[in-house]
């Protein structure tokens, strides 16, 4: 049993033509690093916030999410506490916007362990001084002190970190976790994570549009696409050979970390709104493999290409061609 | 410690700033009664026809002939050394006058900004809450309807039906001993705060949507923390800045429409006092009670400054940077 798990998740949300998620299936093992990767709106946040029983209102679910043993749809609002408060935290992607920015940092720590495990100020402000120094921070007393704007990006991305481990998780969700801080901050972020994933032997899922992120931090990766996950692969595999087309195209549109740089080829067109829904492989309008009444008729299902998972009709055939 | 500092030295900018606003507004208060038309003199020999003489001797002697500017100063010299000078028409001293009419606004104002701050703040607060409810509605409803009725037709309403039909409350007066007053008290801090109780309730329930929509707050959700405490220490704390103001602004506006609703009820206060005087040319009393209302708001908007940096930390940094 994996310690997170989504079996056919299914969001519908009114009003719009195609589903935000449709049928994902995912999991991630106690100790693993796993990606989901995908552009803005391709519903990787949505995936993830549904680990914490986060779901967008109004909608509509089918399927199920279950984070260590604990199925959160349909659970009632006890069985949410109780994965929110021990199981699974979320490091969310802007610290700014997360972090009540008239509340102390020494607040945004203990809130939760005195509210909701009822622990004094003294245990709980020892804990949050020890969390602050396991995320590298320089000066953890002071910091407790210190109101959220008195910190740079990448201090308080750290903080967020601390507050998502007060409450020992078996599983740290990721949401872009990187993607407003600067270049060299994203690194030491991630690599703050990296470490502290494999000392406390955490789960980690990172949800990121950079498929190189993904690759450096983590052992596999999903690619997902219009709400679907339309490849699977151990990360090493997924940017050696590409199988699926949209893989292959967000490869060659960053640009190589290693030898000269080249000429990128950016994907052509635009992901797929939510208002828009095709009959067939969401990505066939975008596809330079596409074939008429055979990609535009009917999905694609996600099925075992080698050692992977790949959906795309193609994904036998003319994929072999596929490079970066 | 250096922030330490600099919130000190803008506190005394603040303070300095009050003290120079109330001698500008003492100098205008001052003016436009000395501009109004009517002759204090004539109003003192009421009901007495005196001969040109004695009207010039008593303008001699109560100073009406010196140069405004000696006015303005001898007047001045008397309000900082507390002596607002004394009543026409109650022969007695300015303050003694005011003294003993203030106790009774201070309650009606006291009573009122109470009213104000638990019923207002907590509708607003249900209303953000109870969003898109009947609830949510109801207070709506009741946002616009308290907005549209002046204190004075709220007066004649709450007598009519509280006071006279069922009897509840006293109509007229202000009551002895502090529970009777605080009885008499009831209806006329009704019908002096249901304007203002309207508008707390639309600034409380604009200022929490606008928080609960904040991301830190689904974040606190995310994390586990009871919604209640989320909605305390997260969305109602972060909603407190416009709320403060706009309850500085209005407890200060309230000493205004005294005037009016002291009346309505026949109630012996310093807005009841202020229209008296206004009526009579007691010019003394009419510049000390407007000295005493600019004041009042002076001060209570310096203590909201002063107050807003404990509840936004940001705007300490922006002062310390000034």
């Amino acid at each position: 049993m994996p310690l997170l798990s989504y079996e056919d998740l299914s969001v519908l949300l009114p009003g719009m033509a195609r589903p935000v998620l449709d049928g994902v299936s995912l999991s991630v093992a106690a100790g693993e690093a796993v990606a989901l990767v995908g552009e803005s709106g391709s519903g990787k946040s949505v995936t993830a916030r549904a680990a914490l029983g986060l779901l967008p209102p109004g909608a509509t679910t089918a399927g199920q999410v279950t984070v260590d043993g604990c199925a959160l749809i349909g659970a009632d609002p006890a069985t949410v506490r109780a994965v929110r408060t021990g199981k699974a935290s979320m490091i969310f992607q802007d610290p700014r916007a997360a972090i009540n920015p008239v509340r102390r940092i020494g607040d945004f720590l203990t809130e939760a362990l005195r509210l909701v495990d009822g622990r004094g100020r003294a245990e709980a402000e020892a804990r949050a001084l020890d969390l602050l120094a396991a995320v590298g921070l320089p000066d953890p007393p002071r910091h407790l002190r210190q109101y959220p704007h008195q910190l740079s990006g990448g201090m308080l991305q750290r903080v967020m970190i601390a507050g998502a481990l007060t409450a020992d998780p078996r599983l740290l969700l990721c949401d872009e976790p990187t993607t407003a801080l600067d270049v060299t901050t994203q690194a030491e972020i991630m690599a703050v994570l990296r470490a502290l994933q494999q000392d406390r032997g955490l789960g980690l899922l990172l949800i990121t549009h950079d498929l190189d992120l993904a690759a450096a931090g983590c052992d596999r990766i999903y690619v997902m696409y219009a709400g679907r996950i339309v490849e699977t692969a151990t990360a090493a595999e997924l940017l050696a050979t590409p199988r699926h087309p949209y893989t292959a195209g967000l490869l060659g549109s960053s640009p190589p970390l290693h030898g000269a740089p080249e000429r990128l080829t950016p994907i052509p067109g635009v992901p797929m709104g939510l208002l828009e829904s095709a009959p067939g492989c969401a990505f066939a309008a975008r596809c330079r493999f596409a074939r008429p009444g055979l990609c535009d008729q009917s999905p694609p299902e996600l099925a075992p290409v080698g050692e992977r998972l790949v959906a795309c009709h193609l994904a036998d055939s003319i994929l072999s061609e596929v490079d970066r | 410690m250096t922030s330490v500092r600099a919130a000190a030295r803008s506190a005394l900018c603040r303070l300095l700033g009050m003290a120079v606003t109330l001698l500008v507004t003492s100098f205008l208060v001052f003016s436009s009664l000395y501009l109004a038309p009517g002759d204090p003199a004539a109003f003192l020999v009421r009901g007495r026809s005196p001969s040109p003489d004695e009207l010039a001797a008593i303008r001699q002697q109560y100073g009406f002939n010196d140069p405004f500017p000696v006015r303005y100063w001898h007047w001045l010299d008397g309000v900082l050394h507390g002596d607002f000078g004394r009543s026409y028409l109650f022969h007695q001293s300015v303050a003694s006058v005011l003294w003993s009419r203030l106790p009774a606004t201070l309650l009606l104002v006291g009573v009122s900004t109470l009213m104000i701050a638990v019923v207002g703040v907590g509708a607003g607060i249900v209303g953000a809450l109870r969003r898109g409810t009947r609830t949510g509605s109801a207070v709506l409803l009741m946002v616009t309807v308290g907005a549209a009725v002046p204190s004075f037709v709220a007066a004649i309403v709450l007598r009519s039906v509280l006071g006279v039909k069922l009897g509840w409350f006293p109509t007229i007066g202000n009551g002895t001993g502090f529970v009777d007053q605080l009885h008499h008290v009831v209806l006329p801090a009704i019908a002096l705060s249901v304007t203002f109780m309207a508008l707390v309730t639309r600034v409380t329930r604009s200022a929490m949507l606008d928080e609960l929509r904040r991301e830190h707050v689904e974040v606190a959700l995310s994390r586990g923390m009871p919604r209640g405490a989320v909605i305390r220490r997260h969305v109602l704390r972060n909603a407190l800045g416009p709320i403060v103001t706009v309850c500085g602004l209005l407890v200060s506006g309230m000493l205004v429409s005294t005037a009016i609703v002291e009346t309505a009820f026949g109630m012996s206060g310093v807005g009841s006092l202020l229209v008296q005087c206004v009526d009579e040319l007691d010019f003394q009393v009419v510049q000390a009670i407007v000295l005493l209302v600019v004041a009042a708001f002076v001060v209570v908007n310096t203590a909201v400054d002063l107050v807003y940096p404990l509840i936004d930390p940001r705007v300490r940094a922006a002062g310390g940077a000034r």
